[in-house]
């Protein structure tokens, strides 16, 4: 009996260290990612709390704030990740629409072509768009034969330069949020709507399009969030006018090695993004609670 | 044309009145699919502009990047760095994804949330984070620095992929094996990875495109003799528009395709001899 008892115990035993032993082999990742992300980045938290004179102190948030120069910057990284977003809203409700009504087989080419793009280089991309914009690009002199402007129209190296690359890239992560999500609605609800004598205009408004709403937040929660801390576009498409936190934060570094600045700027974007993924989980949540999907 | 006056919904709605949907699709995919397509024939340009379309055509922009040194040791140090990213990214998220599968540990999902976070993080804190990091480190304009960070944003994608891969794996057959002799090491290797192989394989892939492609923390970390190709792009951007830009482009997309292709092949090919071996695949 108390051998018995005795090797249960011992097979218990060696279970878990079998599970420990296995749970180990996480750690070579962990290790990895603390290394080069959470630790550097906890650095810039700190550096963004420490004062000129050492001590801890507000004083990089109260400059940050303070200084009117960059609330230019904070308006133009809203007003750019807010019309990307709208605009992705806008061009990307109906593609997903139309994603989400085509039969499995159909799709799957669709929505091939529709992350294409993402096999692209983004900075291949970025410099088709440079290019088809120029002042003698191929939209300008294709508008200027066709009568539509006479002179060239500044299309780059502006804020329309910069939101037109930045659309291109944030379609794809608004669309496949909401496409998963409409696929989840049940259709038979169209099917009862239209049986109840609802025009199919009316059924749409008032049974699809509210369903899909948690779609819709997550998959503009995930483009403006993304859009915040974009760098290389409105770095070339901008050319140098559109200047948002993330090239706030390099100009800061490369003119005045202002580590604290820099931090504070790149903490307060963080803390932005955070709270953006935890409304885009709750978003999710509520759709999968709508439509019982784990 | 008969199908447009059939319906196309539940709600009775013909394709023939929904043909503003499909117009609409069809012009946003095009948006997305054709502005890179104009790179290529640009990248033919004989002119010193960029015009389109080129009024001459030649090959100077495919000269002018295959003769500069500069270039040439830019491309060699992408290609090692995404390798290198490859192996490593790979290897360490398929070890974290068994070993969170295999373990059941409730602490898991924490430790999978933490792994997760250099894709919450913005890539710019990653950038100067590390830039500050290395700078104490002298890490800085090397292979293995850079290599490090671009495992870390690689690894959540890998980890996901793996994970996803191993929960349709039946768990199980590994006891089989090591009831039947072998150890728990063999067992991964003969039993589990081969049936694992299509997403280790896209794995391997994706993280050697986000290497290639990866731009933000490159321009920080890398340069000098070892600063990477869109270090280089990116830096000749910013100054003024270079039709070497053109054609390094047409080179990268076609080069991206082709291993994109080839990963669709290996897979299908694995799909169809693994139904005539074993008569029914996994599902």
């Amino acid at each position: 009996m108390i051998a018995r008892q005795d090797h249960a115990l011992r097979l218990k035993r060696a279970e878990a260290r079998e599970k420990w032993a296995l749970f180990g082999l996480v750690l070579p990742a962990l290790l990895t990612v603390a290394l080069v992300v959470l630790l550097p980045v906890s650095w810039l938290f700190y550096l963004s709390f420490l004062g000129e004179d050492g001590s801890f102190s507000l004083e990089n948030y109260h400059r940050v704030i303070a200084q009117t120069s960059y609330h230019r910057v904070f308006v133009t990284t809203l007003q750019v990740s807010i019309a990307t977003t709208l605009i992705c809203m806008v061009l990307g409700y109906p593609l997903a629409y139309f994603l989400a009504q085509l039969p499995p087989g159909r799709a799957g080419f669709f929505l091939f072509v529709l992350l294409l793009p993402c096999l692209t280089s983004l900075l291949v991309r970025t410099y088709a768009w440079l290019v088809l914009l120029q002042n003698t690009g191929l939209i300008n002199s294709v508008a200027i034969q066709a009568g539509l402007w006479e002179t060239p129209v500044q299309l780059v190296y502006n804020f329309t330069g910069t939101l037109i690359g930045m659309v291109h890239i944030m379609l794809p992560f608004f669309v496949l949020p909401l496409y998963s999500a409409m696929t989840g609605i049940d259709r038979t609800l169209m099917a009862a709507a239209a049986s109840l004598g609802a025009h199919p205009v009316a059924a749409f408004w008032r049974v699809f399009f509210p369903l899909s709403v948690p779609g819709v937040v997550a998959g503009a929660l995930i483009v403006f969030v993304l859009s915040l801390g974009f760098y290389v576009t409105p770095a070339v498409l901008g050319g140098g006018r559109v200047i948002m936190i993330a090239n706030l934060m390099t100009a800061i570094l490369e003119n005045r090695l202002d580590w604290g600045a820099a931090s504070a700027l790149g903490v307060v974007l963080l803390l932005v993004t955070v709270v953006c993924i935890v409304l885009v989980g709750r978003a999710f949540r509520t759709s999968a609670t709508l439509f019982g999907r784990p | 044309m008969r199908w447009m006056g059939r319906p196309a919904t539940d709600t009775q709605i013909s394709h023939g009145r929904r043909m503003w949907l499909y117009l609409y699709a069809a012009v946003i995919l095009l948006f997305l699919v054709v502005p890179t397509l104009f790179v290529l024939p640009m990248s033919f340009s004989g002119a010193r502009f960029l015009e389109f379309p080129p009024r001459e055509w030649s090959l100077r922009w495919y000269e002018a990047y295959l003769g500069s040194a500069t270039w040439m040791r830019a491309t060699a140090t992408s290609l090692i760095v995404a390798g290198l990213t490859m192996l490593a990214a790979t290897g360490l998220g398929t070890l974290a994804a068994y070993g969170l599968v295999a373990s059941r540990r409730k602490i898991g999902r924490a430790v999978f949330f933490v792994l997760l976070t250099p894709m919450i993080v913005p890539v710019i804190l990653i950038a100067i984070g590390t830039y500050y990091a290395y700078a104490q480190l002298g890490l800085n304009n090397t292979i293995a620095g850079l290599v490090m960070v671009h495992t870390a944003i690689a690894l959540p994608l890998v980890i996901v992929i793996v994970a996803a891969g191993l929960r349709t794996y039946d768990m199980t057959q590994e006891q089989v094996a090591r009831s039947l002799g072998a150890s728990r090491a063999q067992a991964f290797y003969l039993i589990t990875l081969p049936q694992i192989r299509p997403s280790v394989l896209s794995a391997a892939v994706l993280s050697f495109l986000i290497s290639f492609d990866e731009v933000v923390v490159a321009s920080f970390v890398s340069g000098g003799a070892n600063a990477t190709l869109t270090k280089q792009m990116f830096d000749s951007l910013r100054d003024a528009i270079d039709p070497t830009i053109a054609a390094i482009s047409t080179l990268i997309t076609v080069f991206s395709f082709l291993i994109f292709l080839v990963m669709r092949m290996t897979l299908r090919r694995g799909d169809r001899s693994r139904r005539h071996n074993v008569g029914s695949g996994p599902s």
